[in-house]
């Protein structure tokens, strides 16, 4: 026995006549970029996790929930806008970190001690 | 002299990413490499964006309000994939209204999945196990890619992206277990989607040129044949699950290879649908470019609001 059936098909069926898509759409201005930082759990740091435009900063904030911590990833959000963040040059960083460099005495394992020693 | 500075920092920056260590927006880069970023990242944040619309035409006829709620979630998470990935590419230094508006002028591409239509139901569980379980296939070797905020929005996104291949495929199990019609109408789906599916990898890799320089610098860590065919072993072996079948008939184990064998692809439907012939291409562009020519008096009337209450706010303060 052959079963026939018939398949119902809705909606979005391709293009169905030519529509506008050549001609340009105007180049708008972007809203200012912000970026944002978000703490996960009371008690760890704000954690820079991307950017995004917004007009303001109440609407960035808003977006950056809706983007951000859709999967409850945060408590907390800080937005910056983006001029306003001043970053160390990274062609400049073997000398700018240079000072570090020759300072091993700063940690602990430097030092010779006894593995007598304990609780320290 | 200048000559010799320019070979030195390429060979400073080949290095750097031989050592897997991450290129990020400040640093020195090739010019190529850049571009080649910006094109990429790009079409990957337009593919994103553009995948919400053969989705988004289900949501009001979601078979139930789970259903709903996760065809929801899961657009909801595309558009979000967009913005990590518009982000991204912004660092490269292209702003996002150029990128907006070559996808709307149709210079820029997106994946060419998502010019075919969304016929029924069964085409939204299809979508989640193949489209998107070709997305991740493609996305999950990204998240080690040399550009730093390229590789941590993959991160991002390749999380998020699971729940939306097992949505799909939950939708398949559902309808592969009703009746004869619904079966009928999953094989069908699977019948439509498989081959474009399986072209979302791209062109066979002697039939892509820059294949060798993206995996120099590692902004493609396998190449599209090899991705295909992980995919094909994978999906081969889920389908029987659903009691369905892939729609080629070559499609054969191959144990010296280890691997599935399968049919011819046909090369000249993609290139067609790459190039603005497929089913829904400037469907799919027209309804891009009335949302965003429809919203332009929200972006406007929010800018106003901003520039009005920050003149207010130093009025006060003076
Ligand atoms: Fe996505
Ligand atoms: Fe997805």
């Amino acid at each position: 026995m052959k079963i026939v059936i018939q398949i119902q098909r809705y909606g979005d069926y391709g293009d169905r006549e030519p529509v506008k898509a050549e001609g340009a759409t105007q180049n708008q201005a972007d809203w200012p970029l912000w970026e944002v930082f978000i703490r996960s759990k009371m008690g760890l740091d704000h954690k820079h996790v991307g950017s995004l435009h917004a007009a303001d900063a109440q609407m960035a904030i808003e977006n950056a929930r809706d983007v951000y911590t859709r999967r409850q990833e945060g408590i907390s959000i800080w937005v910056v806008e983006s001029k306003y963040i001043h970053a160390s040059n990274p062609d400049e960083a073997a000398s700018f970190y240079d000072p570090a460099n020759d300072k091993v005495y700063r940690h602990p394992t430097f030092y010779d001690l006894p593995d007598e020693l304990k609780a320290m | 002299m200048e000559k010799q500075a320019t070979i030195n920092l390429e060979q400073q920056f080949q290095d750097r990413v031989d050592q897997d260590i991450r290129i990020e927006p400040k640093d020195w880069m090739p010019d190529k490499y850049r571009q080649t970023l910006i094109r990429q990242i790009s079409q990957h944040a337009h593919s994103e964006i553009v995948g919400m619309l053969p989705e988004g035409n289900w949501i009001t006829r979601a078979p139930s309000l789970r259903r709903k709620a996760t065809l929801i979630a899961k657009v909801q998470d595309e558009a979000g994939h967009g913005l990590y990935l518009y982000s991204a590419a912004e660092t490269l230094g292209i702003s996002r209204a150029e990128m907006i508006d070559q996808l709307h002028t149709g210079k820029a591409k997106y994946s060419s999945i998502f010019n075919y239509p969304t016929l029924t139901w069964a085409d939204i569980g299809t979508i989640g196990w193949l489209v998107d379980g070709a997305a991740i296939m493609n996305q999950v070797p990204l998240c080690r890619t040399s550009y730093g905020p390229y590789a941590r929005a993959m991160v991002r996104i390749c999380k998020e992206e699971s729940f939306h291949q097992r949505q799909g495929f939950e939708i398949l199990l559902t309808l592969s277990r009703g009746s004869e019609a619904q079966k009928a109408m999953c094989q069908d789906a699977i019948n439509r989607w498989w081959w474009p599916s399986i072209m979302m990898f791209g062109p066979a890799d002697d039939a892509s040129p820059h294949t060798a320089q993206s995996m120099k610098w590692k902004i493609k860590r396998f190449t599209n044949d090899e991705l295909r065919q992980k995919f094909v072993d994978i999906c081969a072996d889920q389908v029987k699950i659903l009691g369905m079948e892939l729609p080629d008939p070559e499609l054969k184990w191959n144990a010296e290879r280890g691997h599935y064998d399968f049919g011819k692809i046909n090369w000249e439907e993609f290139w067609q649908v790459i190039s603005g012939n497929g089913p829904c291409n400037k469907e799919r562009i027209a309804a891009r470019v009335k949302a965003h020519e429809e919203g332009a008096w929200v972006r406007e009337a929010a800018t106003a609001f901003a520039t009005k209450r920050a003149q207010k706010q130093s009025a006060a303060v003076a």
